[in-house]
């Protein structure tokens, strides 16, 4: 009975996993299961799916696995559900390690997607998304689109944002990016998530050439409705800050239907008014409408009788807004037009956060990754974190610490070990003397918590004035986190007398470059002393 | 193979094996759950479902719900068939099986489960190996009513 077969196919499997051996004694095997089956009754294809799943689980020959990804496809194309739904949820498993074997099925998959089972059809979903790259991508978006506007609504808010990260990951123009997600936040607005709204506002006005035609569409989709509130905020974001492209009427792809100012502050009125508007999209059309007492020619007196309406509106965020607003209007009435300049390009904090995750793990993988993540990127982090030390008179350090070779980055990725340190003493270090002050630092690094370092600072006084209200304060790069504990005194009697000794603990869980900048004041020999200095030559081993 | 149930259209429970341990009232609540679910799906919706972390198979043989939780790494197909197969042997031993006869004669059902599945695997694949068991068993039941119910026994019984 087919039990038997299964059941020992299953056993091949658990002694085939990471083992090389076995699975290519049993390759021969497998490969004769799979053509000899007899798939007319349900049996026959419980054994093949077994075999392919045993497939998919040894280290088998290449070839062997792409028959597995053929009998999946037989599969789908089988009338029985069952099958198509198995078939679906393998291949899903498997896209990841034979993507090329998988995308032959690709048109399959996507009919899959008119499924009337919900299951079935989420399955196939989530599949094509996985299928999605850059070659196929317009296809591909062209389909889920369609799917989009016709699927079950549970699914519609993982079809939505499936389309908006593969078109983020794939967008072969920044035009054809603006069009797709206009055209899901037309059809699916209240299932997207909430960031992209966010997104779509950086990636319009990173697109300069594209802002006239951007805000020309918005403006029309806005105008045919204003209850997807995704689209509304975003259409009234762009209005308030492209509104003079708006009205110019000169955008050379779509023919241009002469847009009056009046209709546009008509519309982001409506907007304000209706009641399907959240408060955070009648926050966004109130900013608007102010950004274009600026842009627009004609005189402002609808603006702001608008704003003073809102001065007294329930909503308190809306009011503070318009007061704020109508304050602008009258008191500081020449400020205006700086303050409603255009904005500068927000920078993305979640694509930098990303960028340093991958750094991290080229570095963490060595040798395997061909190119290792340029090294620009740290390159400007380490710039701003110079400039973010209060004044820092070490500009001129940059080149030691940055090397923009690639060849030189992979060294020093290469240098970032993956074997715990053992914990070597790291030596002493004198940071600074001066007519017999000196300050010397002590380094421990607990092996237990490995971001953490302990720095002890020791200031000694052999000179023959007494040093007093000494005071010693300390400042890192930003990722790094300092705290000081309280000296030990802040007197130094004079010819070695007993030092003051601080502690100064340093958390540096990316094991970031350590940078030190001290500043002390205190009195000596009759005059007060301050100095502000950076630590040269910190040992590598307290922040590695 | 976690569990098997059985249960009517109307959603009443018929047969039940459960092939791990859970207290009483967690077997009680995930029947609930797991009959709803099943019975809301549509005709013609797949014979499988994702519910929690187990995958469910189903099948309805007339007015009958048929449904076992397996695991991940299982196969679904093959559970397909381990259910038919059952549905089978019920069918050879009753002679043409209907709910009722499964109503009055559950410990019978119960009987021909254990004969072909243990611990929720296969442990007979042959048709005539379990009802050849099944019929044994029988016979030996006969047997014991007989004497049981014999004169002998009865005179047996008053000596005390």
């Amino acid at each position: 009975m087919s039990a038997t077969t299964v059941q020992i196919l299953r056993l091949l499997r658990i002694l085939g996993r990471n083992h090389e051996e076995s699975s290519e004694t049993m390759n021969d095997l497998l490969a004769q299961v799979a053509t000899n089956t007899d798939t007319s009754r349900n049996a026959g294809n419980a054994v093949l799916f077994e075999t392919v799943l045993t497939i998919m689980d040894i280290r088998s020959a290449a070839g062997l696995r792409v028959l597995a990804v053929n009998i999946l496809g037989r599969f789908l194309l089988n009338s029985d559900k069952n099958i198509r739904y198995v078939a679906l949820t393998s291949l899903l498993r498997l896209v990841q390690s034979d993507h090329s074997a998988v995308q032959r099925h690709r048109p399959v998959v996507v009919e899959c997607l008119q499924e009337t089972d919900a299951s079935l059809s989420r399955r196939a979903l989530e599949l094509s998304l996985a299928l999605v790259n850059s070659s196929n991508v317009r296809a591909m978006m062209q389909e889920l689109q369609a799917f989009l506007e016709s699927c079950p609504p549970d699914l519609r808010a993982d079809c939505a944002s499936g389309i908006l990260l593969a078109a983020e990951r794939f967008a072969p123009t920044k035009r054809w990016h603006i069009d797709t997600i206009l055209h899901v936040l037309t059809k699916a607005g209240t299932h997207v998530r909430d960031d992209a709204v966010a997104n779509l506002t950086q990636l319009i006005g990173g697109a300069q050439e594209l802002h006239a035609y951007s805000v020309r569409r918005l403006y029309s989709a806005l105008a045919e409705d204003i209850s997807q509130q995704p689209l509304v905020q975003v259409a009234a974001w762009c209005i308030g800050e492209y509104g003079d492209l708006l009205v110019e009427g000169n955008c050379e792809d779509t023919e241009p239907p002469q847009v009056e100012e009046e209709d546009i502050l008509a519309l982001l009125e409506t907007v304000l008014q209706s009641h399907m508007s959240l408060p955070a999209t009648r926050g966004y059309a109130l900013t608007a409408l102010m950004k274009l007492s600026t842009r627009l020619q004609g005189d402002n007196n609808r603006i702001r009788k608008v704003v003073s309406i809102y001065g007294s509106c329930l909503d308190v965020e809306l009011q503070q807004r318009a007061v704020e607003y109508n304050t602008l209007f009258q008191k500081y009435d020449h400020m205006r037009a700086a303050i409603l300049e255009k904005m500068p390009l927000v920078e993305r904090g979640g694509a930098r956060v990303e960028e340093e995750a991958k750094e991290r793990q080229t570095a963490a993988q060595l040798l395997e990754e061909a190119a290792p993540a340029p090294p620009e990127p740290q390159a400007s982090k380490l710039l701003d974190l110079l400039d973010l030390l209060d004044g820092t008179p070490g500009n001129t350090q940059h080149p030691p610490l940055l090397d923009p070779s690639p060849e030189g980055a992979l060294v020093n990725l290469l240098d970032l070990p993956c074997v715990p340190l053992p914990p070597a003493p790291i030596p002493n270090l004198k940071v600074f003397e001066r007519e017999g002050v000196q300050l010397n630092m002590s380094f421990i690094r607990p092996p237990e918590t490995p971001s953490l370092l302990l720095i002890t600072v020791t200031t000694t006084n052999s000179s023959g004035g007494d040093v007093t209200h000494f005071i010693c304060q300390a400042a890192v790069p930003k990722s790094l986190q300092l705290q000081l504990q309280a000296p030990s005194g802040n007197t130094l009697p004079a010819q070695g007398g007993l030092p003051i000794t601080q502690l100064f603990k340093i958390l540096n869980p990316n094991k970031a470059p350590l940078r030190l900048k001290l500043r002390l004041t205190y009195n000596h020999l009759g005059h007060s002393v301050q100095e502000i200095f950076e630590v040269n030559n910190l040992p590598v081993e307290t922040w590695q | 193979m976690q569990f098997m149930l059985l249960f009517s259209r109307q959603g009443k429970l018929r047969l039940q094996k459960w092939y791990v341990p859970l207290s009483d009232k967690e077997k009680k609540k995930i029947t609930r759950e797991l009959v709803q679910t099943v019975l809301a799906r549509k005709p013609k919706m797949c014979s499988f479902l994702e519910w929690r972390d187990l995958k469910i198979v189903y099948k309805r043989y007339a007015s009958l719900y048929f449904c076992c939780a397996i695991e991940d790494q299982d196969n679904e197909l093959i559970t397909l068939e381990i259910i038919h197969r059952y549905v089978e042997l019920l069918d050879k031993y009753f002679g043409s099986v209907c709910e009722l006869d499964i109503i009055f004669n559950f410990e019978k059902a119960y009987f021909i489960l254990d004969e072909f599945l243990l611990g929720g695997e296969v442990q007979e694949t042959s048709k005539k190996n379990v009802l050849k068991a099944i019929e044994q068993a029988d016979l030996l039941q006969e047997k014991t009513e007989n004497i049981y119910h014999s004169k002998h026994f009865h005179w047996c019984k008053k000596a005390y």
